[in-house]
Order: C-alpha cells, then sequence, then structure tokens
C-alpha cells in the first residue's frame, strides 16, 4: 500500500535518462476482440497448457463460443477437476489433446452432472472400460443428460427388437448412435425395411455386425444394395451374411466386380466351385485382391481400369 | 555509457502448430476440357504454373479422341441409354457397309465445316497441301466439328466408334449416335463416351485411382512436360 510520505510518482513529461527508458517494457494491450485465440494464448495460463495437453485451438476458435469459454475459465479453479475427472473415466493422458479439440465444451460443465451421468452408465452395467472407449469415441456423451442418454438406449431396444445385451454392444460399438440425431437412424431403418426388402431378424442381425449402417447416407444405401443385388445378383441372405460390404465404396466393389466379371470369374455363389466371399472381394487391399482373387498382376487391373 | 538493445528471439506460444493451425491451406488446381458425369477417360488437371499452361493449350484447339459405344434398336429422350424410352425398332437390316456409308458421309460435312472455319483459302497450293496433310484446324470458336470418324467395332445391335473432333460436348457425340441410328432407318443409344486423348494426353498418361497420390502425379507431370512444351511451342510460334 502506497505510503504518503513517500517520493511522488513521476509525471510522464519528467526527462529520464537513456538507462531508465531502455529498461521501460512497454507491451502492446490485450485486443478486447479478436477473432483468433493466437491474440491470448501467451498471456493465458488456461490456454497454455492446454496447448501444452495437445489441443489444437485452431480447430477450437472455429467452435462456436468454444474460445470465448476457454478465455473465461480458470486453469486450477475450473478446467483441472474436469482433466482429473476426464483421466478417472479412462481417457489416456495422450488422448486428453484429441478429446478437448473435439470437446472443448466439458470444460464448462458441472462436475457433479458429469459425474451422474458416469454413475448412471455403471448403474446400466456398463464396465470401466467399456465407458471410458465410448466416451473417448463419442466426445459429446457426457453432455447428455441421463434422461436423454436412458430414451435413447430405450430407442435402440425397441426399434431394433434387440435384448439389453445386444443393444448395449451395438452402442459400445458405435457410442455416436448415443449422440447423434435420431430420424435420419429411424429412415434408415425403414429403407432398409421397405426399399431394400430385408426381414426384421435379418436387419437385426446386419446392425449388430455392421452398425454404420444406420448412420450411413441413404442414397449410398440404395446405390449400393441396387448394384450388389440386381446386377450382381447377390440375394438377401449373402447380403445378411456380409453386411461389411455395404459400408464400402460403391466404386470399390463395382471395379473389382466388372474386373473379375471380365476375366470370368465374377462367382459368388458358396454351392458353385471358385467361389469368391464379398469379404474376399471388398477387404483385401489391391494388389492381395489381383493376386489372390483375380489371379491378375495389378498392371492388368490397372489397364482394365483404363478401359471403363 | 551507450545502452545496446540486443534483439532476442524468443518462441512464442502463439506460433505453435496446435495454436497457428496448418501451414497449407489451399491448392490451386484447375480442370482442363470438361467431361462430363455419363463419360469416363482422360481428364487434364494443373496445378500451380500448370493453370497457365491449360490456357496455353486451350487455345491451341488440339483435337479429341474418343471411343463412343452405341446399341441399335432403342431410342431415348437423352440419347443414352440410362435415358427414358422413346421408340424401339428393327435392327436387322443394318449393315457394318451402311454404316460406314453414313459415316463417310458426315466426316464429308465435317470437312467443310473443318475448311470453313479454318479462315483458310483453299485456292492456294498453301492451304491445299496443309489440307492433305490435316494440320488445318480452326483457332478460333466454331461448333463441333468431326476431324475423322470410323468404326471400331460391329456386332449387332452393339457398335463401337472412334472418334476425333474439336469444341466438342460428350453429349454432342451421342446426340451424334442417335442421328446415325436415325439415318439408318433404325434408331440408337449411345452406351459408353470414353475420351482415349486430349490433345497431347493420352490413356498412358492418364493415373488410374489407384495412382492418385504424390510420387505418381508428380511423375506424371514430369513425363509430359516435354511434350507440353513442345506443342506449345510449335503452335503458338
Amino acid at each position: 500500500f502506497s505510503d504518503w510520505d513517500d517520493i511522488p510518482p513521476s509525471s510522464a513529461l519528467e526527462v529520464i535518462s537513456e538507462e531508465e527508458a531502455a529498461q521501460i517494457i512497454a507491451e502492446p494491450l490485450l485486443p478486447i476482440q479478436s477473432s483468433t485465440l493466437r491474440d491470448y494464448v501467451d498471456h493465458s495460463e488456461t490456454l497454455a497448457k492446454l496447448v501444452h495437453l495437445g489441443v489444437d485451438l485452431s480447430q477450437v476458435e472455429k467452435r462456436q463460443k468454444a474460445g470465448q469459454l476457454l478465455l473465461t475459465l480458470d486453469f486450477e479453479k475450473d478446467v483441472k477437476k474436469i482433466l482429473l475427472f476426464l483421466k478417472d473415466v479412462g481417457i489416456e493422458d495422450n488422448q486428453l489433446g484429441p478429446f478437448l479439440t473435439k470437446n472443448p465444451y466439458i470444460l464448462g460443465e458441472d462436475l457433479e452432472a458429469l459425474e451422474t451421468r458416469v454413475a448412471y452408465l455403471k448403474s446400466k452395467k456398463f464396465g470401466k472400460s467399456e465407458i471410458a472407449q465410448m466416451v473417448s469415441r463419442a466426445p459429446y456423451l457426457l453432455l447428455f443428460s441421463v434422461e436423454r442418454l436412458d430414451n435413447r438406449l430405450g430407442f435402440f431396444k425397441n426399434e431394433l427388437g434387440l435384448s439389453v445385451k445386444k443393444t448395449k454392444d451395438l452402442v459400445i460399438r458405435l457410442p455416436r448412435l448415443l449422440t447423434g440425431k435420431i430420424e435420419p437412424v429411424k429412415e434408415n431403418l425403414q429403407v432398409c425395411q421397405i426399399e431394400l426388402g430385408f426381414q426384421r431378424n435379418e436387419i437385426q442381425q446386419i446392425v449388430c455386425k455392421t452398425p454404420k449402417i444406420l448412420t450411413a447416407s441413404k442414397k449410398r444405401l440404395k446405390q449400393t444394395f441396387d448394384y450388389l443385388h440386381n446386377i450382381m445378383g447377390i440375394p438377401h441372405h449373402m447380403l445378411t451374411r456380409f453386411p461389411q460390404v455395404f459400408n464400402s465404396k460403391l466404386l470399390r466393389i463395382r471395379e473389382r466386380h466388372m474386373f473379375l466379371a471380365f476375366l470370368g470369374r465374377a462367382q459368388y455363389d458358396p454351392a458353385q466351385p471358385s467361389y469368391i466371399s464379398l469379404d474376399q472381394l471388398v477387404s483385401l487391399p489391391d494388389e492381395v485382391f489381383c493376386t489372390e482373387i483375380a489371379k491378375a498382376s495389378m498392371q492388368d487391373f490397372e489397364n482394365f481400369l483404363k478401359t471403363l | 555509457g551507450a545502452v545496446e538493445l540486443v534483439a532476442a528471439r524468443v518462441p512464442v506460444l502463439a506460433d505453435h502448430p496446435l495454436v497457428r493451425g496448418p501451414r497449407f491451406r489451399k491448392l490451386k488446381i484447375g480442370a482442363g476440357h470438361r467431361l462430363d458425369v455419363k463419360a469416363s477417360g482422360v481428364f487434364v488437371l494443373g496445378i500451380g504454373h500448370g493453370n497457365k499452361l491449360l490456357t496455353d493449350l486451350y487455345n491451341c484447339h488440339l483435337t479429341k479422341v474418343y471411343t463412343v459405344g452405341g446399341l441399335f434398336g432403342k431410342a431415348s429422350d437423352d440419347f443414352s441409354d440410362t435415358g427414358n424410352l422413346v421408340e424401339k425398332t428393327t435392327f436387322d437390316h443394318i449393315t457394318r457397309e451402311k454404316l460406314e456409308r453414313i459415316l463417310a458421309v458426315i466426316q464429308g460435312t465435317n470437312q467443310k465445316a473443318l475448311l470453313m472455319y479454318s479462315n483458310i483459302d483453299m485456292k492456294t497450293q498453301e492451304a491445299y497441301e496443309l489440307a492433305v496433310k490435316g494440320l488445318i484446324r480452326p483457332m478460333g470458336k466454331s461448333p463441333p466439328i468431326i476431324t475423322a470418324i470410323r468404326c471400331l467395332q460391329f456386332a449387332l445391335p452393339e457398335f463401337q466408334l472412334e472418334i476425333h473432333c474439336l469444341h466438342e460436348t460428350q453429349q454432342y457425340l451421342r446426340k451424334m449416335v442417335h442421328e446415325i441410328g436415325l439415318e439408318l432407318k433404325s434408331s440408337a443409344v449411345c452406351t459408353q463416351v470414353r475420351r482415349i486423348r486430349d490433345g497431347v494426353f493420352t490413356v498412358d498418361d492418364a493415373l488410374p485411382r489407384t495412382q492418385w497420390n504424390l510420387q505418381s502425379i508428380q511423375e506424371a507431370i514430369r513425363n509430359c512436360q516435354l511434350k507440353v512444351e513442345t506443342e506449345l511451342e510449335k503452335t503458338l510460334a
């Protein structure tokens, strides 16, 4: 505190020596407004520590109000406890940065609410490592209220007619199902049933093997099915056995099928000789596909591609 | 004594990649002559300085070569085999000779158009010699011109043509298939339009999807550099 008997402060107009002048550090003021966190990162303990954790601020600043949120948080008081919570849930140290880059908003959440949600998942008998996996792969998961999570789990169980265990396995494999929109999933199920003509039990099998079909684009799903079923002649039961073909690019399926047809090797019926499974058709890398399945060279394949 | 100020560079977080973002965000890529959605084949792209070369090559008005597939017996509203069926006709009366006769007529009328749009006075000996060598072409705008057309394959109802042309669109080629069908007192739809050459670039120079990576692209650019330069010198000189 100031002592009124001390020497009064110097006037700004007072002449000073060169030495004293050189020692004045006049930094520019921090901007009041900015579109980038670059202007603040060297003056904010929170931002600096987040960068050191591996958070990509250049991505975060593009999100709505995320940069603003980070600037208002105090590392010791607000951020630290959330980080400890996330580590407790099972997020690895080196995963914290990428996780927070995708979901910076969690740093502004109420810790108790977060803990309640984890407790809910545990009450549903999700194991610790399963919860860690789900949170990691669907970073927004813990922003959802218990009520909403519960509704979602109920929805999938009822719509698909799956057992409790199978529903849990489904959301553990594709936790995005809990955080994404429901309408597109409903529509995809309609497409599978009505337009593609799969039976309910076939849909259940497909969904459990390749959950991604629930979030795939309808147009792509229909186009891929049309080619597989109507052009290649693959029956429904075979598609149910190898639903991973729906995850594959249509172009890849087309090119490889046309090459096999050209070579006279397009045989997809297991009852016949020289059977090629759909799995072999789409999952193998190009070189292996050429040598093992098509029994031709990569060069032959590329030459063929150029005639299409 | 004099006071010295020494500049020292201190690393700041503002320059950290996680704060600054990626160093390279854009790549200027230009496309050459159009290839519509239903067609396939050679498609030329340019990067950086290549964009300028693309413009120069465009001004050379070099021919493009296509293989065009056709199917007799049907006519559709967009001239292709994926369009709505408009008519069905018989085609057993069509022979390869008849088809080739029509192609000769097409070549003839296009030859006249070629000379007309090339602004060459055919009465000069020089012009005649150039024409004989096939070195005449319009160096400005013109409607589509066929410089050569021949039948590669004929197996009723399918046929395949090789077409050399300028200032074309793929739809123009499809319409030509339709008109050939009409000329032969039948109908035809186009099943395939595949560009096998665009100026100096051939199918062999083209990269299939399996080679769409940095190394192959760099190599492809290197391999074509010389012939691009040669052609530009020849034409624009």
